[in-house]
């Protein structure tokens, strides 16, 4: 017989302790750019409510704390726009009204229809996008190398490139370098990937998350961030102008969450509130620009709100071709993210 | 009811607080852990049963083998690394420093203590760096031509390391040291030891469970750290408790993530049993 997934009991006790209470009280369960005070405090000043944010990053680990939770315990999700379908076939994502979304007034490509509904029914709504692909300082490594991604493993660049600790989009970045389309990536396709990802690793200095990944760049230990975008660099562009990123002739991986009203809330209506006020032009503009990353908001009308110093830094204007040189993440079946799973641990431990 | 039954009682109650403490925050967790240690994953479920293929795979897969051995090695790198330099800090505090200054050497031997454990990592992140404070110095002094390769390495993360324990052994060395009366160093010297005889052969043994049980906790702490290996270490080697984190971070695989925790916790006790005959927990 199969049981339902179960977390030891100290998880449990975790997870009930963190778990929000009720009342005048939103219960959003979130990525880091969530949390800057700045973006949600104009949405409790409207609605005289307090936002309670936890932060999870890897949708394996928020669905685990879905999974533990009670019903109605959590009111809104951000996800992984490509992870959508996987969240709403385990029952976690209530659908929502298409036609209170203001999708006509984004950027056509991060509408995501395939990936935001199921069964004609809309699930969540696309609010930030970016690229996964090669930051660099310009200054120190040629701009030009950066448009090959065979420039990486040429052997000019050994021990100064930092690789980015998230196995989804490199292994995506390292399957273009293939020839092979993120959509392509299988148990068939993946073996040949391995090669190519431990060369990667032998030219680099360190895999590394967020933080240790931008640290690096900043203070010149490594000279390339392969994984990187806007995401890594905007953050350090005031203080490093040095630091650009680019999409290779290969291609980029485009990055894109979403944000649903999560099955099971008492209170759908506020959460639902929340949700268009994130897809707002002024939550948007917030959203982009948000402490912990910055990243493209998929409302068009967010640019109204930018400034053209913030637009410049996230390549407003660059965006209509980005996008057309950008996959989507890997979706993997189980068994194939498994395995992936495994080559990148491997990779780490070579 | 007898004094004899009552004076039981009364230790039951005094004890009961504990012992309900460890078996709900201790026990229970591990039988859960363990229970779930035998489970296996179909796809991304849990599925319950009693399968040793998790510890199979822990002792027979090639990656998770190397992370349990670069645990082990950065792990009794810097414990003996730590105890060499922590004994002469204990004992010149103890020794050479006049006893009311002892208080304040202390304190600034701690004084990192007080710092993030997270901040101070990425602290030393930015002195190990190219371009940090050691590289830039030995390239002013001429002692190097290029930078020296720091961070991101093992090195890194047994000087992070380092530099927490020492202060966690100076503690409970001198805490040991301390006790130790003068006048057992007077009779050797009375009796013709020199300095280094009456060190090796009087001070270093009656301190020797102060060492084993600093050595111990250094050991336990430094074997199930996650942060200082994934920040200073950069990733370009895995430890067991990095293992685990992307079992269940990453993965959700929480069967495999409990099995290698079980292993780690028998290292640790497997490191209790070997160092058992000179461990004194009552000398902290």
């Amino acid at each position: 017989m199969v049981l339902t997934s179960r977390l030891p009991l100290t998880a449990v006790a975790l997870l009930a302790l963190a778990s929000p209470s009720f009342g005048q009280e939103l219960n959003a369960l979130v990525w880091c750019d969530h949390t800057d005070p700045s973006l949600v405090a104009p949405f409790e000043e409207k609605f005289g409510v307090k936002v309670n944010l936890k932060e999870y990053e890897g949708t394996a680990a928020g669905m685990a704390i879905l999974d533990q939770s009670q019903p109605g315990d959590w009111d809104v999700l951000v996800i992984d726009a490509v992870d959508v379908g996987r969240a709403v076939e385990a029952g976690k994502l209530a659908e929502i009204p298409a036609d209170q979304l203001p999708t006509a007034d984004f950027f056509p490509e991060l509408v995501m229809p395939a990936n935001n509904t199921v069964d004609g029914k809309t699930y969540a709504v696309t609010e930030k996008f970016g690229y996964n692909t090669i930051s660099y300082d310009k200054t120190k490594v040629d701009p030009a190398d950066m448009q090959d991604m065979a420039a990486l493993t040429g052997g000019k660049y050994d021990g100064r490139i930092g690789i980015y600790d998230y196995y989804l989009p490199v292994l995506g970045l390292v399957a273009l370098g293939q020839g092979v389309n993120t959509a392509d990536i299988n148990a068939e396709t993946l073996p040949a990937l391995k090669e190519p990802l431990m060369k990667l690793r032998a030219a680099s200095k360190q895999v590394s998350d967020v933080v240790s990944a931008q640290t690096a760049l900043a203070t010149g230990e490594v000279d390339i961030v392969v994984g990187g975008g806007e995401w890594l660099t905007a953050v350090l562009a005031a203080d490093n102008p040095n630091l650009d990123w680019t999409i290779p002739k290969q291609g980029g991986l485009r990055w894109a969450q979403s944000i649903g009203v999560v099955a099971g809330t008492t209170q759908p209506d506020l959460a639902l509130e929340f949700v268009k006020y994130i897809v707002s032009p002024e939550g948007q503009a917030r959203l982009a620009t948000a402490s912990c990353y910055w990243g493209m908001p998929a409302n068009a009308k967010a640019g109204d709100a930018l400034t053209p110093e913030q637009k410049t830094v996230l390549r407003w204007d660059e965006q209509p071709e980005f996008l057309k040189r950008a996959q989507l993440y890997p979706i993997p079946d189980a068994a194939t993210d498994t395995a992936m799973q495994d080559m990148w641990t491997e990779m780490l431990n070579q | 009811m007898t004094l004899e039954a009552k004076e039981r009682r009364l230790g039951w109650g005094l004890v009961a607080p504990a012992l309900v403490w460890t078996g709900a925050f201790f026990v229970l967790p591990f039988v859960a852990m363990l229970a779930l240690s035998f489970a296996h994953m179909e796809g991304r479920t849990v599925v319950h049963g009693f399968g040793a293929g998790n510890y199979v795979r822990a002792f027979t897969d090639w990656t998770m083998v190397k992370a349990l051995v670069n645990s082990l090695e950065i792990t009794v790198l810097v414990t003996v690394v730590s105890v060499v330099l922590a004994y002469p800090l204990a004992a010149i505090i103890a020794f050479r420093v006049p006893a009311r200054w002892q208080r304040l050497a202390l304190l600034m031997a701690v004084l990192p203590f007080w710092t993030s454990y997270v901040v101070r990592s990425y602290s030393w992140l930015l002195v190990l760096g190219q371009n940090g404070v050691v590289n830039k110095t030995l390239l002013g002094l001429g002692l190097i031509a290029e930078p020296l390769e720091i961070a991101s390495t093992r090195t890194a993360t047994v000087i992070g390391f380092v530099h927490f324990f020492v202060m966690l052994l100076t503690l409970t060395i001198y805490a040991n040291l301390i006790q130790l009366s003068p006048n057992y160093m007077r009779a050797a010297q009375d009796l013709g030891a020199g300095r280094w005889q009456t060190f090796r052969h009087v001070v270093l043994p009656l301190t020797l469970p102060g060492v084993v049980t600093g050595a111990f906790l250094t050991f336990v702490l430094c074997i199930g750290d996650y942060i200082t290996p994934q920040i200073l270490g950069g990733n370009a080697e895995l430890t067991l408790p990095q293992l685990i984190m992307l079992q269940m971070g990453r993965s959700g695989n929480f069967p495999l993530a409990s099995a290698l925790s079980v292993v780690l916790m028998g290292v640790v006790t497997l490191a209790y049993f070997l160092s058992a005959r000179w461990l004194r927990l009552d000398r902290l």
